[in-house]
C-alpha cells in the first residue's frame, strides 16, 4: 500500500473507532437497563442502514469529476476536520470536558429506567429507536469520510474495509468487557484524525481549485506533521494561559 | 424540510459558521489565483492557521 492509502485506511479506522465507541456506550446503556434483543435490533438497523448509504452513494460519487469532486469533498472534509481539530485542542488544554463514557453511560441508563416499561410485545420500542438512532448519528460522518476518502483516491473498498474493522474492534472489546470502553483514549483520536482530515482537505481542496502542490503528493508529508505540531503548540499554550488565569484568579 | 435543512446545517457547519465560510473563501481566493496565472498552493494551508487561530482565540477569551 501506498502512503497516501495507509494514511486513508488509518483516517477512517480512528474516525469509525470513535464513533463506534460513542454509540456502544448508549447500545449498552439500553440494553443492560431495558432489552438487549431490541436495543441489537436497532443498532443492526442504523448499521445496515449505513451501509447502504454507502454502498448507494459510494459508486455515485466516484462518478463525478475529480475536480468538482476534490474541491466540494475538499472543502467538507476541511470543515470536518477543523471542528474535530479544535474540539480535540481545547480539550487536551483544559478548557473543554472530556467525553467521559463512564458518565455518558449513567445518563443513557438513567434515561432509560425512567422510561414507562415496555408492554408484551416482541420489541421495546425505546430500545430500538435509541440504539438506531445512536448507531446511525454516530456514524453518519464517518460514512461521510468512508465515501468521500475513498472516492477521491478511488480506493472505496479499503475505505469500508478500514470502517468495518475498526466496528470489529470496538465490538470485540464491547463484548469481552461488557461495560462501556472508558479506556479509549478518545481525545488523542479525535486530534489525530482531526489533523489526517484538515490535512487531506486542504490539500484536496487546493488541488480542485485548480493549485499544484510543491512535490506534489508529498506535500502531505509536511502538511500532516506540521499542523500535528502546531496543533499540540496551540494546546499547550492554551492549557499554560488557563492555568496563569486561575493562579491569578486564586491569588486575588 | 426545515428540520431537514437544520439538520444537514447543523451536520455540515456546527457551533462555528466563521470556519465554513473561511473554506469557501480560500477555495474561492485559490482558484482565483490560480486562474491569474498565480501559484496559489499556500493559500489553503494559511487559512486552515487563520480559522484555527481564530476559533480557538474566541474560546480562551469567553
Amino acid at each position: 500500500m501506498s502512503a497516501s492509502q495507509w494514511a486513508l485506511a488509518v483516517s477512517v479506522f480512528l474516525a469509525c473507532a470513535v464513533e463506534a465507541v460513542e454509540a456502544l456506550t448508549i447500545v449498552l446503556a439500553v440494553g443492560t437497563t431495558r432489552d438487549w434483543r431490541s436495543a441489537l435490533y436497532g443498532a443492526g438497523l442504523g448499521a445496515l442502514t449505513l451501509a447502504l448509504l454507502v454502498a448507494a452513494l459510494g459508486p455515485a460519487v466516484d462518478h463525478l469529476p475529480l475536480g468538482f469532486l476534490r474541491i466540494v469533498v475538499g472543502g467538507l472534509l476541511l470543515v470536518f476536520g477543523l471542528q474535530w481539530l479544535r474540539k480535540a485542542i481545547l480539550r487536551a488544554a483544559g478548557l473543554k470536558a472530556l467525553h467521559d463514557e463512564e458518565r455518558a453511560f449513567e445518563r443513557e441508563s438513567a434515561l432509560a429506567r425512567s422510561e414507562a416499561r415496555p408492554g408484551p410485545g416482541p420489541v421495546d420500542v425505546y430500545s430500538l429507536v435509541i440504539a438506531l438512532k445512536a448507531v446511525l448519528l454516530e456514524g453518519l460522518e464517518v460514512a461521510f469520510i468512508v465515501v468521500t476518502f475513498g472516492a477521491n483516491q478511488h480506493r472505496l473498498g479499503l475505505a469500508a474495509a478500514a470502517a468495518a474493522a475498526a466496528i470489529l474492534v470496538v465490538l470485540a472489546a464491547g463484548f469481552a468487557v461488557r461495560a462501556p470502553l472508558a479506556r479509549v483514549p478518545e481525545n488523542a483520536l479525535k486530534f489525530v484524525v482531526g489533523v489526517l482530515l484538515s490535512s487531506f482537505g486542504a490539500f484536496w481542496s487546493a488541488e480542485g481549485a485548480g493549485a499544484r502542490w510543491p512535490g506534489g503528493d508529498a506535500a502531505l508529508l509536511v502538511l500532516i506533521p506540521a499542523l500535528a505540531v502546531l496543533s499540540l503548540a496551540s494546546a499547550e499554550w492554551l492549557r499554560r494561559g488557563s492555568k496563569r488565569l486561575s493562579e491569578a484568579e486564586g491569588a486575588s | 424540510m426545515r428540520r431537514a435543512v437544520e439538520a444537514v446545517w447543523e451536520f455540515v457547519v456546527g457551533d462555528d459558521w466563521v470556519t465554513a465560510v473561511g473554506v469557501v473563501v480560500a477555495v474561492a481566493l485559490t482558484a482565483a489565483l490560480q486562474g491569474a496565472g498565480v501559484s496559489a498552493w499556500w493559500v489553503m494551508p494559511l487559512a486552515v492557521l487563520g480559522l484555527l487561530a481564530q476559533y480557538l482565540l474566541r474560546s480562551r477569551r469567553s
